[in-house]
């Protein structure tokens, strides 16, 4: 098989580099797009780099139409081909919406929601007359739940549902596969900072009794651009121990 | 002439494989779907930097030639 090439969003740190890491593992080449300093990257670039594959960081904002499209151009210029796009920046900016202004609704719905039609847009032109792509973007239980605090990114989650499912449907016939991840509670910093007491109370919400990993949400994206996956669109993978059925 | 040159540049390139088309080919017999359609306008709204718009009805390669010369001679 002929190497592919990757390009993930948020994949400095965090999940999008266990993402980029899981694809390494299949022999697939990197393209690292984030909004942070490229030395915040550093470590993931080394790991990619340490796992054989070639790696290249670029920094881009994702909210920002014109700029993905010069980040994709560049892309292409670079590798000459994008097989597959992961979608997984995001970021929160979690109040009740008595609190939330009209701000923290716009900057988590441009980056979360809007950063994956812009991404899509500009990729898909490439992969429709190569006649091939995988697309996955990160969603989240929340998007399908809600979660009081978070109507913002529940929304923008959800928005990926509906994304996803229509770009499966558009592109279908050109053999690009569109799905989606939805992890639940997965161990980050920010879970590690919970007490014990309420830790406890999130395992009751959740019938394998205990949080996910970032691999087992880097693993459904690894099976999802594989061509074991190659008859699958327009799903959303819940990741998350059961949490939502 | 030079139009329907880079017209069967831009129409190969989309049913990836050389066609060999004449200002009679009619795109009933080319067969492209919805979505080719949409990459075809918009790929030669760029290559001669016009507009096209949405709803094109044209049964011939030849009109759709005619079409561009058109737009271009009203830039």
């Amino acid at each position: 098989m002929d190497k592919r090439v990757a390009l993930i969003t948020g994949a400095g740190r965090g999940i999008g580099a266990k993402i980029a890491l899981a694809l390494a593992a299949d022999n697939t080449d990197i393209a690292v797009v984030d909004y942070g300093e490229e030395s915040a990257a550093k470590e993931t670039l080394d790991a990619l780099a340490a796992a054989g594959v070639t790696a290249r960081y670029y920094r881009c904002d994702v909210s920002d139409f014109s700029a993905t499209k010069e980040v994709v151009d560049q892309i292409l210029k670079d590798f000459g081909r994008i097989d597959i796009l992961v979608n997984n920046a995001g970021i929160t900016a979690d109040k009740l919406i008595m609190r939330m202004d009209e701000a923290d609704w716009d900057r988590v719905l441009s980056i979360n929601l809007k950063g994956c039609f812009n991404m899509i847009k500009h990729v898909t032109p490439f992969m429709m007359r190569k006649r091939f792509g995988r697309i996955v973007s990160v969603s989240s239980v929340v998007g399908l739940m809600g979660n009081a605090g978070q109507a913002n990114y529940a929304a923008s989650k959800a928005g990926i549902v509906g994304l996803t499912k229509s770009v499966a449907k558009e592109f279908g016939s050109r053999n690009i596969t569109a799905n989606a991840v939805a992890p639940g509670f997965i161990r980050t910093a920010m879970t590690d900072a919970l007490t014990e007491e309420q830790k406890k109370e999130m395992y009751k919400l959740i019938p394998l009794g205990s949080l996910g990993e970032t691999d087992d949400v880097a693993n459904a994206v690894r099976f999802l651009v594989s061509d074991a996956a190659r008859y699958i669109t327009g799903v959303v993978l819940k990741v998350d121990g059961g949490m939502y059925i | 002439m030079e139009t329907l040159e880079k017209l069967k540049e831009i129409l190969s390139e989309c049913k990836g494989e050389d066609l060999d088309i004449t200002p009679e080919t009619t795109f009933d017999e080319l067969d492209f779907d919805s979505l080719d359609k949409v990459d075809i306008v918009m790929q030669i709204e760029e290559a001669y930097d016009i507009s096209l718009g949405d709803n094109m009805q044209l049964s011939t390669v030849g009109e759709l030639v005619a079409k561009i010369d058109e737009a271009v001679a009203n830039k």
